[in-house]
């Protein structure tokens, strides 16, 4: 299907997945303005939002279906199966989020069903991010989504730790939203225009490459991005604000937040960038302070949940080593391991949001002693997701690690594939404690895990996501041939692929 | 039917009969896992006959996997291979059965692990695919962290995550050194393929980087070996694990790392390994092993450390086989990656069962035993002479085809691992002494008990092997000599082409 999107009727169609989403939160605004009192109405709300993600979803899915193409002159909006696939894993991680905050919710008598409003703003925001074609449109999916997290961060107001994550967001969320704000205005001075094939196009002809206000543009946005995906250095404020914000929160800003702005990150430098080679050194020198920092740092972290924090650090620095490959594979590992990775973190979190109670911040490692024995599902649960974090074989994070080892062994990037392994070797310092505290270790005393409940609805969620992991990690095959299709479609740096034979895949839908 | 599905069989077979064993009532556990190694040992068991002695790969079976990677699952035994397979499922219904008064808390998840570690082991020797065998390599390290971690000794949280640390770095560079590989034949083929034939079929013309990717192999087998000086993880390991896991990370995870040499590093990187640079280094290494491992045995106050650093001498004796790089020391190195598997097996048994006994693995708690338990010092001394390497036992015919194959090659390195044999009497038989001789001192040995029938059952099997392998171990070595031999062959064949077109 081949879209002209200078015609309207066709620009709604290709806006389909967002438009839906848009009618199901003002639906849901009206819903609450009405039903917002009792527990009953937060779930209802939850409901409303499921239905709107998973309408979002058959619209995204109808456009994949149909190979939706965009023809004619560029527009703001991208129509390619990148897009699609993102939008996917954006609705998925907002389902799963909303699953496991049920229980949450109520058990910590967070009854504002504007939760759900927020978070259904927020995917929103990061589906027009990462759909956008055009620099504005990046920016304003960037702010949608931003202004919602910041105050779902603050969402529990009878925490002092809740408010002081959301301010401590917001204020470097807006500095970020600068830096992105003033290197897409250089980029506009020196390409005049904000369109990303376009500029691609300006910097290829007019030989721009070397240009001093297109380089320090790009930098600013690399700054821009590096905060939203927490890069190192611009990670400072991923640890307090993941530790306290409510658990599912975290969840959602580790896997979703993150996959949008990483998405943005690749379809930017690769369909408007693909000619300036400085940002391959950028990202390169990034990836490498990112595995290395996060891994080291969350070595030495004692509860739970600074662990994942500084742990979904790390993995930031794996995705970018996907990123500095530059390559089709290099965009499609980046598909697959977020996917992964998405999936691992959400399980894991949600376990966490289980086991903690009116205070899940202090769930110390140590405290998960005995439960391998008192809780022997939740344990194994948890156990799988470190493993899938670690990169275990067997498990979906495995595929994903050697994808991207694959992606940059092929783009000729050994040091980076080695130093990722290394620091893999370090991340079984902090992820096998876990286990080792579940299973090896006695429970301190009686009844030390009689509070963890999980829901109904979260434990579902659990157990998608992890049996997902598990056949993921073992035949992962549909979902390779659909990033690999997906990750094509993304304009990709044309020199930069190597003179490696194309991997044969048998593509089919 | 037999040859094709044989080997898939030996890979399922245990993993169903794991989840079997976590959902049957617990009590059960253990036979349930005894019945179920035994089947598989069973199925194994015709490979011996079925098994044609000549070169190449047998009994294959090759199917798609991930074909977007050129990933295929491909499992095949050759005479190489046949043994290790044989020699672990022989293995484990003896730890199994040697588990039954170890093991008192937790058995489900014990024994289902034993059998999901048994897939993983001979996963490990059948795989023909680079990813499946990574993927195989990997596993077998869940169940045995699990088994140290949780059923292990005192200090058992440190060895699990030291031995799983250890092993876990070396592979991992190993897999980025497949990832290279791989990627570098695709190159100049146009196949991108993991398979093992491919791969074997294509080597040469890598460079420079073929050196760094053979470290990065050799560093992921030289850890699990383990060579002097990436042996630190052993002793704390073995003094922990619970007996059958002693047994089976003797008996057959330190013959992976030997195994990798012959059936990876070698026949990839033929030019690298023949260099006279490496050659030296990694025979001085061996011999460094060898001495090393039994003058540091020979002051070791507790049992099991005594044997754990006997087995790095023994796997000294195993690479010095392999890098000597004849017909004969490559089979003597099997022979002695079999008979290890048995007779350090037996050792570490027995080592449970004095454990069992008196709480204590040192040696000095124990003297003069002989006369109260006559049965059990007869055992620990035939298998402590076979690990010595007595003629008419196992343990001589395996080092004396190493030396012998030796000899031709480093005449120097085969008079100085000659002493490694004398080392090995030298710390041994004092312990033997210490342990059933001597005077009985201690009043609380008076009263041990002798070996009960379930031990007799456990110990008889691999004495029998002790004494057949000692006397006659011609249907073995003639098993195993027309790989031995092509191996031998198409390494220096390739290295001296390469070393000629360079």
């Amino acid at each position: 299907m081949s879209l002209d999107l200078a015609n309207s009727r066709d620009l709604l169609r290709a806006l389909l997945p967002e438009l839906a989403l848009t009618l199901a939160g003002l639906v849901l605004l009206l819903v609450i303005a009405w039903r917002h009192r009792t527990a009953a109405d937060v779930r209802l709300a939850g409901w409303v939002t499921l239905a709107g993600l998973a309408a979002a979803g058959g619209a995204a899915w109808w456009l994949w279906w149909h190979t939706a193409r965009a023809i004619g002159v560029p527009a703001m909006i991208a129509v390619d199966d990148f897009r699609f696939v993102t939008d996917w894993l954006l609705l998925g991680t907002a389902g799963l989020t909303v699953l496991v905050s049920f229980d949450y919710l109520e058990r910590e008598r967070l009854l504002v069903p504007e939760y759900f409003a927020l978070l259904l703003f927020a995917t929103l925001g990061m589906m027009l991010m990462v759909g956008g074609d055009d620099l504005m449109v990046v920016f304003l999916g960037l702010e949608l989504m931003s202004v919602a997290v910041y105050a779902l961060a603050g969402i529990n107001r009878h925490s002092a730790a809740s408010a002081e994550a959301a301010l401590k967001y917001f204020l470097l969320g807006a500095f970020a939203s600068g830096f992105l704000l003033y290197g897409i205005a250089l980029v506009y001075g020196a390409t005049a225009t904000t369109n990303l094939s376009q500029i691609g196009v300006q910097v290829r002809t007019l030989g721009l490459a070397g240009g001093p206000m297109l380089r320090v543009g790009l930098a600013l946005l690399l700054v821009g991005f590096g905060f939203k995906v927490a890069a190192v250095p611009f990670h400072m404020w991923a640890p307090d604000v993941y530790d306290g914000s409510p658990t599912p929160v975290t969840g959602y800003m580790a896997t979703a937040v993150k996959a949008a702005a990483f998405a943005t990150l690749l379809r930017v430098l690769g369909e408007a960038f693909p000619g300036v080679p400085a940002w391959h050194q950028i990202v390169w020198w990034l990836a490498v302070a990112t595995m290395v920092v996060g891994n080291l740092v969350a070595l030495a972290q004692r509860t739970v949940k600074r662990m994942l924090a500084y742990s979904s650090i790390a993995h930031a620095g794996y995705l970018l080593v996907a990123v500095a490959a530059g390559t089709s594979a290099g965009s499609a590992a980046f598909l697959f391991y977020l996917i992964a990775y998405t999936l691992t973190t959400l399980a894991a979190f949600a376990l966490l949001a289980a086991k903690g109670r009116e205070g899940e911040r202090d769930v110390l490692i140590d405290d998960l002693a005995g439960l391998g024995t008192r809780r022997p599902w939740l344990a194994f649960a948890l156990a799988v997701c470190m493993l899938s974090l670690l990169g275990f074989p067997g498990t979906a994070g495995f595929i994903g690690k050697w994808y991207i080892l694959l992606a940059a062994t092929a783009a000729g990037q050994l040091p980076l594939a080695a130093i990722l392994v290394l620091t893999s070797v370090i991340s079984a310092g902090y992820y096998l404690p876990v286990i080792m505290a579940m299973y090896m270790l006695p429970e301190p005393f009686e009844q030390a895990h009689a509070g963890m409940r999980i829901g109904r609805w979260a434990g579902a969620a659990v157990a998608v996501s992890v049996a997902g992991l598990l056949l993921l990690g073992i035949r992962p095959n549909r979902l390779l041939d659909l990033a690999k299709t997906s990750g094509d479609g993304l304009g990709v740096a044309p020199g930069a692929t190597a003179a490696a034979p194309p991997l044969q895949t048998s593509t089919g839908r | 039917m037999y040859s094709r599905w044989v080997v898939t069989a030996l890979l399922v077979w245990p993993a169903l009969a794991a989840l079997v064993v976590l959902l049957a009532p617990a009590r059960w556990a253990k036979h349930l896992a005894l019945v179920a190694s035994l089947i598989e040992f069973a199925i194994s068991a015709p490979l011996w006959w079925v098994f044609v002695p000549a070169g190449g790969m047998q009994f294959i079976l090759d199917a798609p996997w991930i074909p977007g990677w050129g990933i295929r699952y491909t499992v095949g035994v050759d005479g190489i291979s046949l043994f290790m397979v044989l020699l672990t499922t022989f293995l484990v219904p003896l730890s199994v059965l040697g588990s039954y008064a170890y093991i008192t808390t937790r058995e489900r998840g014990f024994y289902a692990l034993m059998l999901v570690l048994t897939t993983g082991m001979i996963g490990v020797f059948v795989a023909l695919d680079l990813f499946l065998f990574y993927v195989m390599w990997e596993v077998m390290l869940i169940p045995m962290y699990f088994i140290i971690g949780v059923w292990g000794g005192e200090r058992r949280l440190y060895a699990a995550i030291k031995f799983f640390v250890y092993t876990f770095f070396g592979s991992l560079l190993m897999l980025v050194a497949i990832l290279a590989l791989v990627y570098l034949v695709a190159q100049r083929t146009g196949v991108y393929s993991f398979a093992y034939t491919h791969l074997t079929s294509h080597i040469g013309g890598l460079g420079p980087l073929a050196f760094w990717l053979f470290g990065a192999f050799f560093l992921a087998f030289a850890i699990k070996v383990p060579m002097f000086p990436f042996h630190t993880w052993l002793p704390d390991a073995h003094v922990e694990a619970p007996t059958a896991g002693s047994v089976l990370l003797a008996g057959v995870l330190l013959k992976m790392g030997t195994y990798g040499f012959l059936r990876f590093a070698l026949p990839l990187f033929p030019a690298v390994a023949l260099h006279p640079a490496v050659q030296y280094a990694i025979v001085g290494l061996s011999l460094i092993g060898i001495l090393y491992g039994g003058l540091v045995a020979m002051v070791q106050p507790d049992f099991k450390k005594l044997i754990a650093y006997s087995s790095v001498a023994h796997l000294g004796f195993v690479m010095l086989g392999i890098w000597a790089l004849t017909l004969q020391s490559v089979q003597g190195a099997l022979l002695v990656m079999i008979n290890h598997g048995i007779s350090t097996g037996a050792l570490f048994f027995m080592a449970g069962m004095l454990y069992e006994r008196r709480h204590s693995r040192l040696v000095e708690a124990f003297g003069g035993i002989a006369r109260v338990v006559p049965l059990l010092a007869a055992v620990l001394t035939i298998v402590s002479l076979s690990s010595i390497g007595l003629p008419a036992t196992n343990g001589f015919v395996g080092e004396f085809l190493v030396l012998l194959g030796t000899f031709r090659t480093y005449p120097l390195a085969a008079i100085i691992a000659t002493a490694g044999v004398i080392v090995a009497a030298m710390y041994l038989l004092p312990a033997l002494q210490r342990v059933i001789f001597n005077p009985l001192d201690k009043s609380v040995n008076e009263m041990l008990p002798d070996l009960s029938l379930r031990e007799i059952a456990v110990l008889v099997p691999l004495l029998a092997c002790i004494v057949w392998i000692g006397v006659y171990p011609k249907p073995i070595l003639e098993r195993m000599e027309p790989s031995a031999r092509q191996l031998v062959q198409s390494v220096r064949l390739n290295a001296a082409s390469f070393s000629a077109t360079r």
